[in-house]
C-alpha cells in the first residue's frame, strides 16, 4: 500500500483518529446526559457560521465558527436546565434555524459557481479524500491534545456531574463550570469534525461509538476506554476504506461506526443472555 | 449540640411561595421526619438546605463544623440513572468528591473510606456489578453509601423508601435507624408518616399545618392525630 507516501493521506488519518478519540469521549457523557441532539443541533449551527464566515469572506473560517458554535453550546446546555423553552425544543429550534439561514446565505451571496457542490461538502464532508493544510493539521493536534488532557483531568468530576448533577452540586462540586466545559469541548469538536463527515454526519461519531460501548460493558471507566478505541479503529478502517473504493469519507466512516454497533449489539445480547 | 437552625425559612420559586415562617432546628444525633402532603415544599425544603436553591427569605444556621457541602444527601432517583453503565463501586467513590479540593483524583484515604461505606451497607459483594443490573433496594443502598462518603455528620434523605417493596422497606428504615445509633444525625422526608415517624425523634409537619416537636407530642397534637390515624402500611412485623 503505497497511499501512506502521499501527506494528505497522513494527513486526513491523523486528524480523523484523532478527532475520533477526542468526540467518542465526550459521546460517552453527552449520551448519558440525554444530550445526544445537542450534537446534531451544534453541527448546524456550525453550519450556519461557515456560511456566514464565506459570505465575508474569511480566509480562516474557524475564527467565526468557533466561537459562535461554543456560545450556542452554552446556550443550549443552559437553557435544557432552567429555560421557559425545554431542551430539546430549543436545540431543534436553533438548529433547524441555523440551517434554513446558512443555505440561504449561501444562495443569497454565492462565492463559487458550484453552490451545489459547497453545501453538500458542508453537509456530508469532503466527497473524496481529504484535503488539509499543515496549518490545520496543527490546529487540530493541539485542539486534540487540550480536550484528551481536560478530559482525562477533569474525569471524575465529569462522571460525577453527569451520574447525578444534583447530589454533586449538593457536595459543592461547581456543575455550572463543568457544564460550561462540557460545552465548549463539545462545540470544538463539532468544528473539528465538520471537515471530515460533514455537518448533518458530526453527531454519528459523537452517539455510535459510546452507544456501542454501551451495550456490552457496565463500567463508566470501561465503557469510556472501549468507546474510543472502538472510535479510532473505526476512523481509521473508514479512511482506509473510503480511499481504497474511492467512497465519500463521512459517509464510510458512519457507515463503518453502524457496523460495528451492530456487532456491539450482538455480543451484548448473548452476553445477557 | 445545634448542627442547624432555621429561622423563619420562606421557601419556593421566583413569585410561588410553597412555604412561609418555618423555624426549626436539629441536634447533633436528631433524626428528623419532614412529613406533609404533595407540594407542600418538603423536597424544596431539603434543597434549600443544601443550599441548591435560595429561601425566599429567613437564615440557616449551620453550627458544629457542619457546612451544606459537608452534608450526605440521598436524592429521589432520576431517570438518567435507571440505565446508567457505572459500577457500584464507581457510584460510591463518587460520594468522595466533596473531598478532592484541587486534585484531580481519588486519594487512598477517599477510596479506603468508599470500600469502608460499602461494608458497613452490606454491598461489598456487588462492588463490580453494574449499578443498574441491581434492585430497587440494592440501588438505595448504592446511593446511601455514597452520601455516607460525604459526611459523618448529616444525612438529608428524599423519600428513601419510594417504589420499594415492604420487606425492602422495613430493611430500609432499621438500616438508617442504625446510623442514626451510630451517631449520624438523620432528616428524611417521607410520605409514609405512620411508619417513618415509629423510628423519628422528631417531625417537622409542613404544608396546610405546621407542626415541630417530639414524635410524642406529634401523636397528641391536632395533625398527628389526622395523619396517624391511616396507620402503617408497610411494617408488618
Amino acid at each position: 500500500m503505497n497511499y501512506w507516501a502521499y501527506p494528505f493521506v497522513r494527513y486526513a488519518l491523523i486528524v480523523g483518529v484523532l478527532i475520533a478519540l477526542c468526540s467518542s469521549l465526550l459521546g460517552v457523557i453527552l449520551v448519558l446526559k440525554r444530550f445526544s441532539y445537542i450534537g446534531d443541533g451544534l453541527s448546524h449551527v456550525a453550519f450556519g457560521a461557515m456560511a456566514i464566515a464565506a459570505v465575508v469572506g474569511l480566509t480562516d473560517q474557524m475564527v467565526l465558527t468557533l466561537p459562535i458554535t461554543i456560545l450556542c453550546a452554552i446556550l443550549l446546555l443552559w437553557t435544557g436546565q432552567n429555560a421557559k423553552i425545554k431542551g430539546d425544543a430549543a436545540i431543534a429550534m436553533i438548529s433547524v434555524g441555523a440551517l434554513a439561514f446558512g443555505y440561504l446565505l449561501m444562495n443569497l451571496f454565492p462565492t463559487s459557481s458550484n453552490i451545489a457542490g459547497d453545501v453538500c461538502s458542508s453537509l456530508f464532508g469532503s466527497m473524496k479524500i481529504l484535503t488539509l493544510t499543515k496549518t490545520e493539521v496543527i490546529l487540530c493536534i493541539v485542539l486534540s491534545i487540550i480536550v484528551v488532557i481536560a478530559f482525562i483531568a477533569l474525569y471524575n468530576r465529569f462522571f460525577a456531574v453527569t451520574f447525578d448533577e444534583s447530589f454533586a452540586k449538593a457536595v459543592g462540586t461547581k456543575t455550572t463550570l463543568l457544564n460550561f466545559v462540557i460545552a465548549t469541548i463539545i462545540a470544538v469538536i463539532i468544528v473539528l469534525a465538520m471537515n471530515l463527515v460533514g455537518s448533518l454526519l458530526v453527531s454519528a461519531l459523537v452517539i455510535f461509538p459510546a452507544l456501542s460501548a454501551m451495550r456490552i460493558f457496565k463500567s463508566f471507566k470501561s465503557v469510556t476506554i472501549f468507546s474510543a478505541i472502538l472510535s479510532v479503529c473505526c476512523a481509521f478502517f473508514g479512511i482506509v476504506l473510503s480511499i481504497l473504493c474511492d467512497t465519500p469519507v463521512g459517509s464510510t466512516i458512519v457507515i463503518t461506526d453502524i457496523a460495528a454497533f451492530g456487532v456491539c449489539w450482538v455480543v451484548g445480547r448473548i452476553k445477557g443472555n | 449540640m445545634e448542627q442547624l437552625i432555621c429561622k423563619n425559612l420562606k421557601l419556593g420559586y421566583e413569585d410561588i411561595t410553597l412555604a412561609e415562617d418555618l423555624s426549626f432546628s436539629v441536634e447533633a444525633g436528631d433524626y428528623l421526619c419532614i412529613v406533609g402532603e404533595n407540594g407542600a415544599g418538603k423536597s424544596t425544603l431539603m434543597r434549600t438546605l443544601l443550599r441548591l436553591q435560595k429561601p425566599l427569605g429567613g437564615t440557616i444556621e449551620y453550627h458544629d463544623d457542619l457546612t451544606a457541602s459537608s452534608i450526605g444527601y440521598l436524592p429521589q432517583q432520576t431517570l438518567v440513572q435507571k440505565d446508567f453503565p457505572a459500577s457500584v463501586y464507581e457510584v460510591v467513590l463518587s460520594g468522595c468528591q466533596n473531598s478532592m479540593g484541587f486534585h484531580l483524583f481519588y486519594s487512598k484515604e477517599a477510596k479506603e473510606r468508599a470500600r469502608k461505606n460499602m461494608e458497613r451497607l452490606g454491598i461489598s459483594g456487588l462492588a463490580k456489578k453494574c449499578y443498574r443490573d441491581l434492585s430497587g433496594g440494592q440501588q438505595q443502598r448504592v446511593l446511601l453509601a455514597r452520601a455516607l462518603c460525604a459526611t459523618e455528620k448529616m444525612l438529608l434523605l428524599d423519600e428513601p423508601v419510594a417504589g420499594l417493596d415492604p420487606l425492602v422497606t422495613t430493611e430500609m428504615y432499621s438500616l438508617i435507624d442504625k446510623l442514626n445509633d451510630e451517631g449520624i444525625t438523620v432528616i428524611m422526608i417521607s410520605h409514609d408518616i405512620a411508619c417513618s415517624v415509629k423510628y423519628a425523634k422528631h417531625v417537622l409537619h409542613i404544608g396546610n399545618e405546621f407542626f415541630f416537636g417530639t414524635v410524642d407530642d406529634y401523636r397528641k397534637s391536632p395533625a398527628g392525630n389526622k395523619y396517624l390515624g391511616e396507620g402503617c402500611h408497610h411494617h408488618h412485623g
